[in-house]
């Protein structure tokens, strides 16, 4: 008892530490919402993946119970629909959802490219359809995998698109589906057909390399969230404020056979709305 | 003693003032913060009981805590800093230095106040920074705060124990 005493005497310093110190995280984690849950969770952690080894063992041995649950709700499932089908034979097969909004706004036109340059200062493509199939000048024209331009002039069975490879076509973008942040897409001062220029992106923008570019859906143009490229330089300074970035185009403009004209129904609505704002301001 | 009893209640007003007012705006980023208020920890005098030190560091750190809103993270890392200064002071003091003065620069010389002072710090801030991140998750970013926080602290640390050299050592004698 007396060398009980003496040792805690003689090192009366650690435990009063370890007493302190515990009181200490003890109010951390009492009254601090982060370590609470960061405790919470490594438990979890621990506990979750002992779990799931456990279960990755187990499933093995029910596969033979699972195959037939699967089995027997697949005969359920085709007995159901053997006693729909003749009752409903009127009515069509497949099912429509009624979204008119996003089901119903675009509609694609598809053309194949007769003409086409990548190498000059201005890059144009012809089509070869025109007004009798309902083109428009300022239609936005895309491909299977990116962006091509936009529809400049229109005759009656051919159109010219500006190509995105053109100094003046500026597409709106945002740098991630979430939309948080808009620039415009630019060929920029670039010479090759595989890459192009995001513009004024505020600084306090995370930009990662690889990430993917889509279209904003802005204008009327484009519909939102077609993909455009995938970013590969981000540090190009523009101004105080902004920067610029590289964008490899997921676009193939060597080798371009057919395209897709967008054609928004509710263009007209959206410019006339728009025009209002224009007339009063 | 009356005296040194009342300059430590005046260290710590002006150092805790200092500390929730001037410093806790001064840092880049996260990297690099400071809390030079250690030094109330680091000048109690020598001697003082453990039970005693420990409440005070206890009490410090909780002051500190109250105007960051980080309830016993400051606290945890002083109560460390006074473990470390306990083990300091008994393997570099003889007895009769242990008596009761002002481990200062001036009362201790340049060397043994440096080292006293980086390691302190560096104690400090290695328990301030992993209880107030809680995980080994990203452990380079909260290390290299750790470093640079440190370093920050003990230059300013430095510079106010030169500003306050000979007034010290005079108190203490």
């Amino acid at each position: 008892m007396k060398n009980l005493w003496l040792f805690l005497v003689r090192y009366n310093a650690f435990f009063w530490f370890v007493l302190f110190f515990v009181f200490s995280v003890f109010l951390v984690v009492q009254n601090n919402n982060y370590q609470r849950s960061a405790f919470v969770n490594s438990s979890n952690v621990i506990v979750g993946t002992f779990y799931e080894n456990v279960n990755s063992w187990k499933e093995y041995l029910s596969l033979r119970d699972i195959n037939q649950q699967l089995a027997d709700e697949n005969a359920l499932l085709r007995k159901k629909l053997q006693n729909f089908l003749p009752t409903d034979s009127t009515a069509s097969t497949d099912i429509h959802l009624t979204d008119s909004i996003s089901e119903e706004r675009y509609d694609f036109i598809v053309a194949s490219v007769v003409n086409n340059s990548i190498n000059q200062k201005s890059n144009f493509i012809t089509i070869d359809k025109g007004t009798s199939d309902g083109i428009e000048p300022d239609m936005g024209v895309i491909t299977s995998n990116g962006i091509v331009g936009t529809v400049l002039n229109v005759s009656q069975h051919f159109s010219t698109i500006k190509s995105l490879l053109h100094p003046d076509t500026k597409i709106s973008v945002t740098l991630d589906s979430t939309t948080t942040a808009f620039g415009s897409l630019v060929w920029g001062s670039n010479t090759d057909s595989r890459y192009a220029m995001v513009r004024d992106i505020p600084n306090h923008v995370k930009v990662h390399i690889g990430a993917p570019v889509f279209t904003s859906g802005y204008s009327t143009k484009f519909p939102k969230g077609i993909k455009v490229g995938h970013i590969v330089q981000t540090d190009l300074a523009s101004g105080e404020s902004f920067k610029d970035i590289r964008v490899l185009l997921t676009t193939n403009f060597i080798n371009l056979n057919h395209v897709y004209i967008v054609k928004d129904k509710m263009s007209t609505e959206k410019l006339e709305l728009e025009q209002h704002n224009k007339d009063n301001g | 003693m009356a005296r040194v009893f009342i300059f430590n209640i005046v260290r710590f007003l002006i150092l805790i003032i200092l500390q929730i007012a001037v410093f806790k705006n001064i840092g880049y980023y996260n990297i690099a913060t400071l809390f030079p208020y250690i030094l109330i920890i680091l000048l109690l005098p020598t001697g003082i009981p453990n039970f005693f030190l420990f409440l005070l560091a206890l009490l410090t750190g909780l002051t500190v805590d109250a105007f960051y809103d980080s309830i016993g993270v400051h606290a945890a890392a002083c109560v460390a800093l006074a473990w470390f200064r306990i083990f300091f002071h008994k393997i570099t003091l003889d007895v009769e230095e242990q008596a009761f003065q002002t481990p200062s620069w001036g009362n201790m010389g340049f060397k043994w106040f440096s080292t006293y002072l980086l390691l302190g710090t560096l104690v400090h801030h290695l328990v301030l920074f992993l209880t107030e991140v809680f995980s080994f998750q990203n452990i380079l970013h909260t290390l290299a705060s750790i470093f640079f926080s440190s370093l920050f602290t003990v230059v300013v640390i430095l510079l106010i124990s030169l500003i306050t050299y000979n007034r010290k050592s005079r108190l203490a004698n």
